[in-house]
């Protein structure tokens, strides 16, 4: 059964169209990355999935439609938006017992045995812990709940990098198992590079890439090119070029890995990188074409 | 798996609630100490006044003797109604304000229930946190004044004159009755919370000064200000039978009969689950501010 099932979603605010029909089928077990520039459409997208928005189209997660059924849906959903959500005035102890106390699916065992590897105490107020300390206890409650879904909406957001480091970790060594989904939008997409197995670009409220990660191994290659080397390498078609201390870095799709490794250092690209070659391509397409 | 029942996750957020609004009960304990404080201030003297009082006709002692009780359970009744106007009018507007609103939704919590528990505080667990504190100030108040006018023999001369008993079972019925006479206004604040993007005060205030000025401008006639007045305070002419100024000291004046049969109970009252749905429906689909 897929997970998230979406056709035509679509959602206007006034004359802004933030979600342009979207089509959405991700299975479970999957860990995908959601990629796009700031007010692409991520947030819409993830906030019709929980059911936080009315849209237009066709949605069902976890078999549920999501507007109409949120409090049964977030029975097998978990989500954490960003790290501010958490109620300031709300005490570490009262935020435990009232999860524990309203969802079925929550182990509170195993959140107080996360907490008790941190500095949290049980009698902190949310306002008192730091911005690291909070994200901790948000990670705590969510990895206590047996949820099928997670959905995490720019969750390290203003996080220094040992800490974002440690909540991908956490998520990976003790949540993370293959039959459990996560959606992830981010905009440090190179450190969970190796976290995903699926990736998707969004753009202007449509969905313009996407890929397993496999495939994206697979099929993008980046070559630093010999300076001598340069007019040759162009000449095989790369997507995308760009200037790293003189030198130049071309990324192709599918192309022979063996012919590019006569020309300079292949290696396989960032999404970061691919990101840049995809949207710098879709800009120069839609200004060519309003010239 | 489906949500555990109602009732646990009903039971949870009024919980919450008072985890978060803690001026619910404080708010009226320190009201109760003042008014404490206040009647022992004013035994200073107490014995002299007392024997002038005890000169005049029994309506009168019981009138004269029985004030400061009342005006200890009248100013309790009072904070318990501004501390509920606050309450509502913060109560699904805080959350979408400091964001809140995005982790209380994560939980398989619906929005019906959310809105019932916050309606509860100021219909429900407001009128059951002030009764039992009015039954305490008064009787430390009595306390108090029998310790003082003890030692000239009147300690009970109090006792007689303010029945605890009898107005603490007037209590229990005036206390009910009032939250469901309220009960629209409540409703009101907590659709204005739910909708308002900022100023929630005006919102929900502006409007009835509008449609007043309006009417009084354009018509020259204040019936719109009049319904006003009576739901904010004809409460007492439809609930007790007084006569002019005299105060509620007798389970006979108790009318609920005629408070039962009054149609702007059962008015208010349709206007409560009207308000009431429309915050449900508006909480659902509402956003961080």
């Amino acid at each position: 059964m897929a997970c998230i099932e979406a056709r035509g979603l679509r959602k206007a605010y006034g004359s802004t169209i933030a979600l342009d029909g979207i089509d959405l089928h991700i299975e479970e077990g999957r860990i995908l990355g959601l990629v796009g520039p700031n007010g692409a459409g991520k947030s819409t997208a993830l906030h019709a999935i929980l059911g936080l928005i009315p849209y237009e189209g066709d949605l069902t997660v976890m078999g549920r439609n999501p507007w109409t059924e949120r409090d049964q849906l977030m029975c097998d959903v978990s989500f954490i938006a960003d790290v501010a959500v958490l109620p300031r005035w709300i005490r570490v102890a009262q935020v435990i017992d009232f999860v524990a106390g309203i969802h079925p699916r929550f182990d509170r065992g195993k959140a107080e045995g996360f907490l008790a590897k941190t500095n949290i105490k049980r009698t902190s107020k949310v306002r008192e812990l730091s911005k690291g300390m909070v994200t901790q206890l948000h990670l705590a409650l969510v990895m206590a709940i047996d949820a099928k879904l997670l959905v995490l909406d720019e969750p390290t957001i203003g996080l220094d990098i040992l800490v974002r480091k440690q909540f991908y970790d956490s998520l990976l060594n003790d949540y993370f198992d293959r039959s459990r989904t996560i959606v992830v939008t981010t905009h440090q997409i190179d450190e969970i590079q190796d976290v995903l197995t699926d990736v998707m670009f969004i753009n202007n409220g449509r969905i313009v890439f996407g890929c397993s990660m496999e495939e994206f191994e697979a099929r993008y290659v980046e070559v630093m090119v010999n300076p001598e080397n340069v007019a040759a390498a162009r000449a095989l078609g790369p997507i995308h070029e760009r200037q790293v201390f003189g030198r130049s870095i071309l990324l192709f799709d599918q192309a022979d890995r063996q012919q590019l490794a006569t020309l300079g250092d292949v290696r396989t690209p960032s999404i970061a990188d691919l990101f840049v070659a995809v949207m710098g391509n879709s800009a120069n397409q839609a200004n060519g074409a309003a010239q | 798996m489906t949500p555990l029942s109602e009732k646990t996750s009903f039971y949870w957020s009024v919980r919450r609630e008072l985890w978060e609004n803690r001026s619910l009960y404080i708010a009226p304990l320190l009201v109760g100490f003042v008014a404490m404080f206040a009647l022992a201030v004013s035994t200073v003297g107490i014995v002299e006044r007392r024997r002038d009082v005890l000169l005049l006709d029994p309506a009168q002692q019981r009138a004269r003797i029985a004030v400061p009780y009342d005006a200890a359970a009248a100013v309790l009744i009072i904070t318990a109604f501004i501390v509920g106007i606050f309450y509502c009018l913060d109560a699904l507007y805080g959350e979408r304000r400091d964001r809140s609103i995005l982790f209380w939704k994560s939980l398989p919590v619906s929005d019906r229930t959310t809105v019932l528990s916050k309606a509860t505080i100021p219909m429900i667990v407001l009128p059951a946190i002030i009764f039992p504190i009015i039954i305490v100030t008064q009787f430390w108040m009595l306390l108090i004044s029998s310790a003082v006018l003890a030692s000239s023999g009147l300690a009970g001369t109090t006792w007689t004159r303010f029945n605890l008993i009898e107005h603490s079972l007037i209590l229990l019925y005036l206390l009910p009755t009032l939250a469901l006479w309220h009960a629209p206004i409540y409703a009101w604040l907590l659709l204005v919370s739910a909708w308002a993007k900022r100023a929630t005060f005006l919102w929900a205030v502006m409007p009835f000064v509008v449609v007043s000025v309006f009417e009084r401008i354009a018509f020259g006639t204040s019936y719109f200000g009049l319904m006003l007045r009576y739901r904010v305070a004809g409460y007492t002419a439809v609930a007790f039978a007084l006569k002019a100024n005299t105060p509620i000291d007798s389970l006979s004046q108790l009318t609920p009969g005629r408070f039962l049969t009054t149609a702007g109970l059962w008015g208010g009252l349709i206007l409560t689950a009207i308000f009431l749905a429309a915050a449900v429906r508006l909480r659902r689909n509402r956003e961080p501010i």
